[in-house]
């Protein structure tokens, strides 16, 4: 096997798949369309073109970080294999109930999205586990094995297995699981207890219906494309990027291939998490902007923000509760339908509603002339003098601002009585409103103030958003990292080996059980360093201690991380102080007199963060080389005004460009407002700072 | 600014307001200790000018609210008394008629101040574990059985918190940590939202709210007119009776649609119960408004100018009206039946667009669980109070079948049945669909759910029972089927009551089946792919299909076939 230290970063995105190459830390990378019949081709292409550039063979890669949209897609497009599950007598429906709730309260034409699997490929046995996970009727294993029969007449190429309470006792889930290998040595086997093993059947059913779903496509993919790589003389280990940030094994992916949805964005916020290490800033705030989204990740002591829960393939507007939940642990993201394609339009309260409606790329936004008569977020931003129409992504779309005047005046200028340029200057103060109001929601319920927080902006549409997002937010500084255009598959090359492993189990304070919690802790954490193990013989691998608190009585949990000594020297106090300072900082205060439980237990194996070099911040600023200068709207003036254009690659170390200007590149483009002026970095980040803090440095 | 440019900055401040009270509504669901709240989203909060007049309203919440926190910062406002509002100060009260409609909500208004003047308020609602009384339930003879009453008063002047009401509080409820905790949510939420408030006012360079509040209600009084003159000028009767308590209630109601507004009048309606299902004004007129909204304007926001043109009229002392001192605690149940009746008389207005009658109320129960008294208990066995949410079927659409066991009109989620379990000794044996239960038509009526409820070893309990449609099932429109009734037994087999405490021996269970939704024209008209799809899925059994809908014996055996393979129908 080829021991190098060059890697590869590889991201499977719905449009394109991007290939980074690291050579001592440089980075090579390139772009080529996702080949959706056969991903891999895609890969092997961009592989090509950037070794060819390096200048080195393929042979020459000594490891590749994977990351793909397609588990994603195949939940969202519904492509998975023919699937049954096998649930507990009388809960033949919990996936098909959800929560019995309408996610829009004010639509009589509501449609729920319909479950994964219909019902008639939902099956169920005999059999009770209790809370506790006592068993209250026994399972009868002659009952199972003529299921078994009937599921092999049918023909199914995965099962899942959900029982009710299986994540306090597996014992069920387990002997169904040994009667389906003997009687379908062929299928595919997912098991709840073992997918997700946490309190709360829709979702954790979900999760296994969803990870047995993909699995045999993911599997085949997976396999498929070690073949493909190897015929390229490419014999490398090669590793997949998980939802919850971090790598593991290509057995490990093939086995729980849900852990990879929404793996593409998680490096995104690694991404950013590691540019936060090399400035040293503890609370940050990741925003990516692209064509049809943006998504919004709290970042703190340089580690994005972890759930263990979250909500994949929404149906609705991107609406809570319209997608289905995902039990596994994941990067908390927010997304929200907001784009550089987003569509306006003028509602019956005389408002411009921005998204989630997109133009996608055909037929684009009205600029792009290829037919499109509603306003884009791009149209909205070429009227305001955002972006050049001569040099759109590199000059390879040549954009039409007539048809954006067009479309602003026809579509939102002739109800509110706005000429083409107020209408732009509304249609993009709304859209960046809705991302500052999700941004603000998300900061709430986390307990966080956005004031002393730092952007990091990425994605084709961020950075021509940011500085005004700032605004809105008290945002003060905002760094704008080079690479922004394939920074998911950089995020990729930054993540350690990581497993997080969890349980529900609960436990009152009040009958806290040191023996047992020291007992659980090290099944969990032999369980996740397995997975890390797997992936690194040698490597040192730390764990991380999260458990889940509440008071008694509520129906949300907080994340209180403990030290390994805390963890595996349990005492009653002081998870109550942690608790009760975590409670205080998110709500104000703690409650007096009531008992705290606690309901899930995590283990994080992870080998160490790669030493990241703080980078020395310039102090010396000379004049960034102007190029010219255009007209661009400022709203926070409320007009146009003469703005400097500067071209990012002529700016150096220490180059400062007050704003108003404009700082232009391939990929996207830099505003920096009134407000603000921009630093260029020595590690290539343009900082835009207040025009005041600038200043100062 | 042009003028239209400072059109651009309302239009970003009516935005965040809507977001601020949606950040309002997030801080309570993450902080308060009621299930109803956090599991079940029930709950409301809102901005209001400085004359008390609602600006936005959360989405996050259940339509019981809607009108009721309308009106109520006006009632405070009366009652306090402007001269004797300062800056740090919160109001409380928990008054059926003045708030939101039973004694289990406590609603709280915050007054909003801007360097120093009064700009607007703050309010929100949330449902209560316990109020004291005889517990949740509908077995009161009048409120002052169901609780402690809480006028409109000071929770905290200036800054102080009247430590004199906590004790009151504290010293008549049955969970007081978790009532001061819910109080002390409600009022931080408040504060949260003012905040945002002030950052907004800062940002924008307000003084008071006097401009934005012009555009929000002029904008949402125009588009929401619009909508009803756009309607024909008409008027309509629906009427409908369902179970009540004592006696069965009718609901009738006459729909009068004018230039300007659309008028509910309740005349004819029953009179109250002597049980506690009796509902105040307040809350059957958000109901009705409601169920208007859906069908004519669903996306304009709610704030006092849009729901100003919905006008509700009922006789004092029917069950749609019920004054002091009439017992109101399980007031939703006649309340989520109010959209059913406004929809039978809208129906003869407007045709195809509303739909068949559903389950309606909400089929919830309370299990007050102990050690078993019939023999000797187990040492472990505890007393305990499980609540719990469920829906049955939703009336068929005029081009869509009705939602599965989902809940309509109430915006409540169930909970985990294995939550549930650790709240209590309780055992769900049974939560799911139950086939044929809904209507049959050429769109069919949602299914009900089987629910089978018992305890675990050692114990027995009380259960109280708040179901209705036993004996009136939910309705089919244009030729299609009514769904399927509740019922309600012991495992024994003996019979037992939709409504009010009963008691379950040792080692009995529960079984209920909850109604489904009524179908929505003549079940001759389905298409056949439909009927074959409901029949895979087991949604209709291979009788209801022959019997109801007319499928062949050979395509009943075709779709046999295909399920024993395992396709998808």
């Amino acid at each position: 096997m080829a021991q190098s230290s060059i890697r590869m970063g590889v991201d499977i995105g719905g449009t394109f798949t991007d290939v980074v190459l690291e050579i001592d830390g440089q980075h090579t990378s390139t772009k080529v369309l996702t080949t959706y019949a056969a991903p891999e081709n895609a890969i092997i292409e961009g592989i090509h073109q950037v070794c060819a550039k390096a200048g080195i063979g393929p042979g020459d890669i000594g490891q590749i970080i994977h990351g793909t949209t397609l588990a994603t897609n195949a939940l969202i497009e519904r492509r998975g294999a023919k699937t049954a599950l096998i649930t507990t007598k009388g809960f033949r429906d919990v996936i098909e109930m959800r929560t019995e709730s309408r996610f829009e309260q004010y639509d009589l034409n509501l449609q729920l999205p319909d479950p994964l699997l219909p019902r008639n490929r939902r099956y169920t046995v005999a059999g009770r586990i209790d809370a506790t996970g006592q068993v209250l009727e026994p399972i009868d294993r002659a009952e199972v094995e003529a299921l078994a029969d009937e599921l092999v007449f049918a023909g199914y190429e995965s099962i899942a297995v959900g029982l009710i309470h299986s994540y306090a006792n597996d014992s069920h889930e387990k002997l169904v699981r040994d009667v389906l290998q003997e009687k379908l040595p062929d299928a595919m086997i997912s098991i709840s207890s073992e997918v997700s093993p946490q309190m709360r059947e829709y979702e954790r059913f979900n999760t296994v219906v969803a990870n047995a779903y993909i699995k045999p496509l993911m599997k085949s993919y997976l396999g498929q494309l070690k073949d493909r790589l190897r015929d390229q003389g490419i014999d490398c280990n090669i590793f997949l990027m998980h939802s919850g940030g971090g790598i593991i094994s290509i057995e490990s992916a093939a086995e729980f291939p849900v852990r990879l949805v929404e793996s593409g964005p998680a490096g995104g916020a690694v991404f950013a998490a590691h540019i936060a290490a090399r400035y040293g800033l503890d609370k940050v705030l990741s925003f990516d902007m692209g064509g049809t989204t943006a998504k919004i990740c709290l970042i703190k002591n340089q580690t994005p923000k972890t759930s263990r829960v979250f909500e994949v393939a929404r149906t609705y507007r991107f609406k809570k509760g319209s997608g289905m939940p995902i039990s596994i642990p994941v990067i908390d993201m927010v997304e929200i339908g907001a784009g550089g394609g987003s569509l306006a339009h003028v509602d019956a309260m005389r408002q411009i509603r921005v998204g989630p409606e997109s133009a996608g790329s055909e037929p684009g936004p009205a600029c792009y002339g290829r037919g499109g008569k509603q306003p884009a977020v791009t149209d909205a931003d070429l009227i305001l003098g955002k972006l050049d129409p001569e040099n759109f992504a590199g000059g390879s779309i040549k954009l039409n601002a007539e048809n954006s005047a067009t479309a602003l005046e026809e579509v939102l200028g002739k109800t509110l009585d706005m000429d083409a340029q107020t209408a732009g200057f509304g249609l993009a103060e709304v859209v960046d409103e809705n991302m500052a109001n999700a941004a603000r929601v998300h900061a709430v319920e986390n307990g966080e103030d956005l004031s002393e927080y730092t952007m990091i902006a990425f994605g084709g549409a961020a950075p021509l958003h940011a500085g005004r997002l700032c605004e809105k937010l008290g945002v003060e500084r905002l760094l704008v990292p080079p690479g922004a255009g394939v920074g998911s598959a950089i995020g990729f090359l930054c993540a350690p080996f990581s497993f997080e492993a969890n349980r529900s189990v609960y436990m009152k304070l009040s009958d806290f059980a040191s023996d047992t919690i020291v007992t659980l802790l090290k099944e969990l954490q032999r369980e996740a360093t397995g997975f890390v193990r797997n992936c690194d013989a040698e490597a040192d691998i730390l764990s991380d201690f999260k458990v889940y608190m509440r008071y008694t009585g509520q129906g949300w949990e907080i994340p209180i991380t403990l030290t390994a000594d805390q963890a595996l020297n349990p005492d009653a106090d002081t998870f109550l102080r942690l608790f009760e300072d975590d409670y205080t900082k998110l709500f104000g205060r703690p409650v007096e007199g009531l008992d705290v439980e606690i309901t899930v237990w995590a283990v994080n194996a992870t080998t160490p963060p790669k030493p990241v070099e703080r980078i020395d911040q310039v102090h010396k600023l000379s004049p960034a080389i102007s190029t010219g200068s255009r007209s661009i709207f400022d709203p926070a003036l409320g007009k146009a005004i003469e703005s400097d254009i500067v071209e990012r690659t002529t700016m150096r170390a220490g180059h400062r460009v007050a704003g108003p200007a404009v700082i232009t590149e391939d990929e996207t483009t830099i505003i920096v407002p009134s407000s603000r002026q921009a630093h260029r970095q020595t590690d290539g980040c343009i900082d835009v700072l207040n025009q005041k803090t600038g200043d100062k440095s | 600014m042009s003028i239209n440019q400072s059109q651009v900055s309302l239009q970003v401040m009516w935005n965040r307001l809507i977001s601020v009270v949606e950040e309002q509504a997030q801080a309570l669901v993450r902080t308060a200790f009621s299930t109803s709240v956090r599991e079940a989203g029930d709950l409301s909060a809102g901005v209001y000018d400085v004359a008390g007049q609602m600006l936005a309203q959360a989405v996050t919440g259940t339509p019981g609210h809607v009108n009721a926190m309308a009106d109520a910062v006006g009632h405070f406002i009366r009652r306090i008394g402007r001269g004797n509002i300062f800056e740090g100060d919160i109001y409380i009260t928990n008054d059926p008629w003045e708030g939101t409609g039973h004694l289990h909500d406590i609603t709280m208004v915050t007054p909003s101040f801007h360097n120093g003047v009064l700009v607007g308020f703050f309010a929100c609602t949330a449902h209560i574990v316990d109020i004291g009384g005889r517990g949740f339930g509908a077995d009161a003879a009048s409120v002052y059985e169901e609780g402690l009453y809480i006028p409109i008063m000071k929770f905290a002047e200036s800054g102080e918190v009247d430590q004199t009401l906590v004790r009151i509080v504290r010293g008549n409820v049955r969970e007081p940590d978790q009532l001061i905790g819910d109080m002390y949510a409600l009022a931080t939420c408040n504060e949260i939202g003012h905040r945002r408030l002030t950052d907004m006012m800062a940002e924008f360079g307000l003084r008071d709210l006097t401009g934005i509040a012009e555009f929000i209600l002029e904008n949402s009084r125009r588009a929401t007119i619009e909508r009803i003159a756009a309607l024909p000028r008409q008027s309509a009767e629906g009427e409908m009776t369902v179970d009540g308590f004592s006696a069965p209630i009718t609901l009738k109601v006459k729909l009068t649609i004018a230039d300007d507004h659309i008028l509910s009048d309740f005349t004819g309606t029953s009179g109250v119960d002597k049980k506690g299902i009796n509902c105040p004004l307040v809350y059957a007129k958000a109901y009705a408004c409601y169920a208007l909204k859906c069908a004519i304007a669903p996306e304009i926001p709610n704030n006092a100018a849009s729901l100003a043109p919905f006008l509700i009229e009922a006789p004092e002392n029917s069950i749609v009206n019920a004054v002091h001192p009439a017992p109101v605690a399980l007031r939703h149940i006649v309340g989520h039946f109010v959209p059913d009746a406004v929809y039978n008389a809208l129906d003869k207005i407007i045709p195809a667009m509303v739909p068949a009658e559903g389950a309606g109320c909400l089929c919830n129960f309370q299990v007050s669980l102990r050690p078993r008294t019939d023999a000797e208990a187990p040492a472990d066995a505890v007393r305990s109070e499980v609540l719990t949410f469920n829906s049955g079927g939703s009336g068929a659409r005029p081009e869509l079948d009705g939602l599965n066991a989902t809940a309509f009109p109430s915006g409540v989620m169930t909970m985990p049945i294995e939550a549930t379990e650790h709240a209590g000794p309780v055992i769900i044996w049974r939560k799911e669909l139950r086939p044929d239960s809904g209507g049959a038509g050429k769109t069919r009526g949602g299914l009900g759910q089987y629910m089978e409820v018992g305890a675990r070893e050692g114990h027995e309990f009380d259960f109280q029972a708040m179901f209705d449609r036993v004996n009136h099932p939910a309705r089919g429109r244009q030729g299609g089927a009514n769904g399927a009734p509740t019922t309600i037994s012991r495992s024994d087999g003996s019979a037992m009551q939709g409504k009010g405490k009963q008691f379950v021996p040792h080692g009995q269970r529960v079984v209920l089946a909850f109604p489904g939704g009524a179908g929505y024209g003549d079940p001759a008209n389905r298409d056949p792919m439909a009927i074959k799809r409901d029949l895979a899925r087991g949604y209709i059994s291979a009788q209801t299909a022959k019997s109801d809908y007319g499928l062949s014996d050979t395509d009943i055996s075709e779709v046999e076939k295909a399920v024993q393979h395992g396709e998808i129908v």
